[in-house]
C-alpha cells in the first residue's frame, strides 16, 4: 500500500487531500453553525456554468469555476440581504441556473467531450501543481482569517443585528467569509465533484456537533475529521481502485453511524 | 427639566421607515442622565422602528440625531427574546463577551480580564454556575439574563430594552425590574413595553408611540387633574394594583 507513495499522481493528491480538508473543515463548520448549507449547494452548482464556459471558450476550468462560484456567492449575499427576493428562491435560480449553463456549453463544445462524470463526482488522482499551488494559497488564507477574526466572525455569525449596533464592520467581515466559502468550494470540486462537495462540508461537521457544543471546539474536531476521513477514503479507494470522492463520502459516513452509535451507546 | 442639562443623544424631527412607507413622523426625543423611559403603543405603531433608529440601525428618511462626541460605549441593547437562532455552538461567556465588540473592533483581542469581568457579571446576575452552558440550553429567563450582562458588559451610557419580559414567566419581572432600578442609578434605560397595559413601575417618563411620539414626564399628573381627567379608554383594575393615569396628547389619540 505505501508503494502508493512513491507515484508523484498519488503525492499530489494527498497533499491536496491534506489541504482540502482543514479548509473544507474549518469552513463547514461556520456554514453548518449559520445554517448556510443550502446556500452552498447553489454556490457549488452554479460553478458548473463556469467549468462549462471556460471549456468552451479554451480558459482554465478552475478560473470560470471561481468567476461562477463568487459571482453566485455574492449574489445570493446582497440579493436576499434586501429582503426583496427570497433567499431560499434565489438559490434555487443559481443552483438551476448554473447547472444549465454548464451543460450547455459542454454539449456545444466542437470535438471530444469531457468526461461529465469527473465533474460531477470528482477525480483526485488528476489533480495538477497548479491546483495544490491555489489550495496551499487557500489554506493559509482561511488559517489566517480564522485565527486573526475569530471573535467578530463568530459574534456576527451568531447574532448580526446586534453586531450592527457596535459599529463592528459586518459587512466586511461578511463579504469576506461569502468569498472564502466560494473558494473553498471551488478548489474541492476536483476532489469531490460538484455532488459530492456538500459532504465536505457538512458531514465532518455533524460528527463534531455530536460531541462538542463549542464553535472553537467544532472548528478543530471538524478539520481534524475532515482530514483523516478523507485520507482513510483517499487510501482505501487507490487501494481497491474504486471512485475516490465517493470512497470518500462513505467513509464520512461510516464514522458518523459510529460516533452516533457511541454517543447512544455512552448515554 | 431642571436648568436645562445637555442630553445624551436627540431625536430631532425624525422620519422613518420602510421601501418610502413612512412608520415614525416628526418624532422629537431626547435622553437625558438617569432616564428610564418606558416607550408604549400598539403593535405596529412604530416602538421597534423607533429603537432602530436610536440604535443606529435604520437610517432616517429626514430629521436629525445629535450623538454624543464619543459614540464607543454609546448603547448597550438587549433585543427581542425569539430572535436568534437557539441552535447556535456559543456559550454563555462567549454571548456576554460579545457586548466587547464596539471597544474591540476588528482586531483588538480579548483577554482574560475580559473574562474575569464577563463571569463577575454572570455571578452578580445569579447566573456564575452556567458560564460554559450552550445559550440555547438555558430557560427563556436565564438566557435574558446572560443577555443583560452582554448589554451591560461595555459600560454603556444607555441601556435599551426591545420588550425585555416578552414569552418569559412572569416571575422574571419581579426579579428584572429591581434590576433595572438598580442599573438606572449610573446609566440611562430606554424600554419598550410589550403591553400597553402594564409598565414596570420604576419607569421615570413614559413616551407613546403611534406614528408620532408623545413624551410624558412622570411626575405631570396630580390628584386634581386626575379629578377631571376624560379617559378614552376604560381599565379595569383590582384593589390595589398601582397604576399611573397619562395626560391626554395634545394632537391626537393613542
Amino acid at each position: 500500500m505505501l508503494d502508493l507513495l512513491r507515484y508523484d499522481f498519488f503525492q499530489n493528491a494527498l497533499i491536496s487531500t491534506l489541504l482540502i480538508g482543514v479548509s473544507c473543515g474549518l469552513v463547514g463548520t461556520y456554514i453548518v453553525a449559520k445554517r448556510m448549507v443550502f446556500i452552498s449547494g447553489g454556490i457549488t452548482h452554479a460553478s458548473f456554468g463556469g467549468l462549462g464556459l471556460s471549456y468552451f471558450l479554451g480558459f482554465s476550468p478552475i478560473l470560470g469555476a471561481t468567476v461562477f462560484a463568487v459571482l453566485s456567492a455574492l449574489g445570493i449575499f446582497f440579493l436576499s440581504d434586501n429582503k426583496k427576493l427570497r433567499e431560499d428562491s434565489l438559490i434555487g435560480i443559481f443552483w438551476s441556473a448554473g447547472m444549465a449553463i454548464g451543460i450547455l456549453f459542454i454539449y456545444l463544445t466542437p470535438g471530444y467531450a469531457p468526461n461529465l462524470m469527473s465533474y460531477l463526482f470528482g477525480n483526485i488522482l488528476t489533480v495538477t501543481r497548479e491546483q495544490i499551488v491555489l489550495s496551499a494559497i487557500l489554506f493559509v488564507l482561511i488559517i489566517v482569517f480564522f485565527v486573526r477574526f475569530y471573535r467578530p466572525l463568530f459574534y456576527i455569525a451568531f447574532d448580526k443585528e446586534y453586531s450592527r449596533t457596535h459599529n463592528v464592520h459586518v459587512n466586511m467581515i461578511d463579504i469576506t467569509i461569502t468569498l472564502i466559502i466560494a473558494l473553498c468550494i471551488v478548489l474541492c470540486l476536483k476532489l469531490a465533484g460538484i455532488i459530492l462537495v456538500i459532504s465536505y462540508l457538512t458531514i465532518p461537521q455533524a460528527i463534531a456537533g455530536l460531541f462538542y457544543k463549542n464553535f472553537k471546539q467544532q472548528l478543530i474536531a471538524s478539520a481534524l475529521i475532515s482530514t483523516s476521513g478523507s485520507t482513510i477514503g483517499l487510501f482505501i479507494s487507490a487501494f481497491l481502485n474504486i471512485p475516490t470522492g465517493a470512497t470518500i463520502v462513505i467513509c464520512f459516513l461510516l464514522i458518523f453511524i459510529l460516533g452516533w452509535g457511541l454517543k447512544k451507546v455512552a448515554r | 427639566m431642571n436648568n436645562s442639562p445637555k442630553p445624551i443623544l436627540e431625536l430631532k424631527n425624525i422620519d422613518a421607515g420602510y421601501d418610502r412607507q413612512t412608520v415614525l413622523h416628526g418624532v422629537n426625543l431626547a435622553i437625558y442622565d438617569h432616564d428610564f423611559i418606558g416607550i408604549i403603543g400598539p403593535n405596529g405603531g412604530g416602538k421597534t422602528t423607533l429603537l432602530k433608529v436610536i440604535l443606529g440601525l435604520l437610517k432616517p428618511f429626514s430629521g436629525e440625531i445629535i450623538y454624543p462626541a464619543c459614540r464607543q460605549n454609546l448603547f448597550g441593547y438587549l433585543p427581542q427574546n425569539s430572535r436568534f437562532d437557539q441552535r447556535f455552538p456559543i456559550d454563555v461567556t462567549e454571548v456576554v463577551l460579545s457586548g466587547l465588540m464596539s471597544e474591540k473592533g476588528l482586531y483588538r483581542s480579548y483577554t482574560r480580564s475580559d473574562k474575569q469581568k464577563a463571569w463577575e457579571l454572570l455571578e452578580k446576575y445569579g447566573m456564575g454556575a452556567y458560564k460554559k452552558t450552550p445559550i440555547g440550553d438555558l430557560s427563556g429567563g436565564q438566557m435574558q439574563r446572560v443577555f443583560l450582562c452582554r448589554a451591560i458588559i461595555s459600560s454603556p451610557r444607555i441601556l435599551i430594552l426591545d420588550e425585555p419580559t416578552t414569552y418569559v414567566d412572569s416571575n422574571f419581572e419581579k426579579e428584572f425590574y429591581p434590576i433595572l432600578e438598580e442599573l438606572n442609578k449610573t446609566l440611562s434605560i430606554v424600554m419598550v413595553s410589550h403591553d400597553l397595559g402594564t409598565i414596570c413601575s420604576y419607569v421615570k417618563s413614559i413616551a407613546c408611540v403611534n406614528r408620532e411620539l408623545h413624551y410624558h414626564h412622570s411626575n405631570l399628573i396630580t390628584p386634581e387633574q386626575l379629578q377631571s381627567y376624560h379617559c378614552p379608554i376604560e381599565l379595569i383594575t383590582h384593589g390595589r394594583v398601582p397604576h399611573r393615569v397619562l395626560k391626554d396628547h395634545e394632537s391626537s389619540h393613542l
